[in-house]
């Protein structure tokens, strides 16, 4: 068990989704940002698809009710435990009573806790995730709060070396497949979509200009702010699916991008859609950082995607090995 | 409470053969591809994209087929390595995809029309130049049926809306609106699922439950449903 002290708004428990649904209107939810998710669960001997906290308001403090392992991965948030510094992207064995802290990150928005076993709340439609708008999934459909108690699945632990282990960051792992800029705008890569055509001479500004992150951004979807997008006469298309990535141009000219809650559904011209594997960078990036869109390719995308695969791959095959060397150096 | 997977749409009822016309076939990022069949929104257009749905949702690298509003959605496991060869297969199928009637049900929406919550009436009637009696009974004598389900859980999109009430979306969306509500958004009629920003035109309210995720399935509707509107009370 672990007991929430401190929290702010809108902090969730996330898994990677609710999928097969959709076509009741129901959103796949699901972490902001997959692949750090993915690596907690992963340093804790949990499958990457477990229930773990997103956190993204802070700061937030939380109480172990009994020994376990927990990872920090995500947004680095100095995280204490007990006082001590951990490092970035780090698991660790914990005691009952002791006290984990996260405060604001400087950069990224998003922190993930992911504990041995899994957060065990009940799976609605496959998923533990909560979808806030449907008020289902997670912890009563509901954001955490101050005194809430979370049961974790299992054992709750797994062999680690004392101080811990920890994961070099995806930003540093793979950096060569994830291009940066020279002024700290975030790079985000984009194929062109349905009605990417009719903007005929505005589409060039779409993908020169760089994008601010409204305040009016949250884990449904970011609003851009910049110069507006219009189509020189307005179309009105018939309500069709729609994916998390998707740009969408509504009147204002201002782009909407659909993220993890997205809409399902949507009826406004589509200019471009995120390639998948970039959609982790999107979800860390801050309300009012600056943004700018790449035209990407499906093979720079496969390529990008094979490289996160080895990454994953290696961490899960490098835990095991560590836990195995641990059990056989205390057998001695 | 265990779920399997929700098929896209219930069985067919009959199953008649196709028209010739290319739909498009767009993308959004990497691997979702959506298929839009040509021509006017009539049920003609949608029994073949529900047709569509039925034969690539049993194919293996399918993660989710969302039929729309005359399109069909088809999410990928993965990014697929020849994605050419994808929409190929996608356009061979549509050629082959015949007709389907889906064996639907016919559900009964109670709805309070005009009242405080009908707030876009005077503007439906403005742009059709309809009186509000006149454009509450042309909602509730048609015969609606759900094409699809989207937007927000459990939410249907009808077909049927008499063209003298078509009204295009709002510009500057409602930013609280209640759910429940009975909208039209340009060619298209519906009952909202959850209180919020909706663009669609409010002319009435009905207490329905749409959703429950505790249920099996959690949605009222499906796709190939009938739907009539009873009004329940009028106040205009």
């Amino acid at each position: 068990m672990i007991e929430v002290l401190q929290t702010g708004p809108l902090n969730t428990v996330q898994d990677l989704g609710r999928f097969g649904f959709r076509n009741a209107g129901v959103t796949s939810s699901g972490a902001m940002d997959r692949l750090a998710l993915s690596v907690g669960n992963l340093l804790v001997g949990n499958d990457e698809g477990e229930a773990a906290l997103e956190v993204q308001t802070f700061p937030f403090r939380l109480r172990f009710g009994r020994d376990m392992t927990v990872a920090i991965t995500g947004a680095d948030c100095g995280a204490r435990l007990d006082g001590r510094p951990l490092p970035p992207w780090w698991a660790i064995a914990v005691s009952a009573g002791q006290v984990l802290e996260l405060d604001t990150p400087r950069r990224s928005a998003r922190a993930y806790l992911s504990f041995a076993g899994g957060i065990d709340v009940a799976p609605v439609m496959g998923s533990r995730s909560t979808s806030l708008r449907g008020g289902f999934g997670g912890l009563d459909g509901r954001f955490l709060a101050a005194n809430d108690r979370l049961d974790i699945g299992g054992a709750g632990t797994f062999a680690l070396p004392p101080h811990g282990f920890g994961a070099k960051p995806p930003e540093a792992a793979l950096s060569e497949h994830f291009p940066a800029s020279d002024d700290g705008t975030l790079l985000v890569r984009a194929i062109p979509a349905g009605e990417h055509a009719l903007f005929g001479a505005e589409e060039e500004r779409f993908w020169t200009q760089t994008w601010k992150i409204s305040s009016q951004s949250d884990r449904t979807g970011y609003r851009l702010s910049g110069e507006p997008i219009r189509l020189a006469s307005p179309v009105e298309l018939r309500s069709h699916g729609v994916v998390p990535g998707v740009v969408q141009m509504p009147p204002s000219g201002e782009p909407i991008v659909q993220m993890s809650d997205a809409n399902t559904a949507g009826g406004y011209p589509k200019i471009a859609g995120v390639i998948e594997v970039d959609l982790w960078r999107l979800g860390q990036a801050r309300i009012g950082s600056r943004i700018r869109f790449v035209q990407s390719s499906v093979a720079e995308a496969r390529s990008a995607e094979r490289a996160v695969e080895a990454y994953l791959e290696d961490i899960h095959h490098t835990v095991p090995m560590l836990a195995q060397a641990l059990a056989a150096m205390a057998r001695r | 409470m265990t779920y399997a997977q929700s098929k896209a749409l219930s069985t067919p009822a009959s199953i008649s053969t196709a028209s010739a016309e290319q739909p498009k076939i767009s993308v959004i990022g990497t691997s979702a591809y959506l298929i839009e069949a040509p021509g006017a929104f009539d049920l003609l257009a949608q029994r073949r994209i529900w047709a569509l749905a039925h034969a690539v949702e049993p194919w293996p690298e399918i993660r989710e087929v969302v039929p729309g509003v005359t399109n069909l959605l088809v999410i990928l496991k993965q990014t697929p390595e020849e994605p050419a060869q994808f929409e190929a297969r996608l356009r061979h199928e549509w050629d082959g995809a015949r007709s389907i009637d889906l064996t639907g049900k016919t559900v009964e929406i109670p709805v309070t029309y005009g009242g405080e919550h009908a707030t876009d009436l005077a503007s439906v009637c403005d742009y059709t130049g309809l009186t509000d009696r006149e454009v509450v009974r042309l909602h509730w004598q048609g015969n609606y049926t759900v094409v699809a389900l989207g937007s927000a859980p459990g939410f249907g999109y009808l077909h049927g809306l008499d063209p003298r009430i078509h009204m295009p979306r709002k510009t500057v969306p409602s930013l609280r609106m209640l759910k429940g509500t009975v909208t039209i958004g340009g060619m298209q009629t519906g009952v909202s699922v959850l209180t919020g920003p909706n663009g669609w035109n409010s002319i009435g309210l009905a207490e329905l439950p749409m959703f429950d995720p505790m249920k099996d399935p959690p949605a009222l509707l499906a796709p190939g449903d009938k739907v009539r509107f009873v009004p329940e009370r009028i106040e205009l």
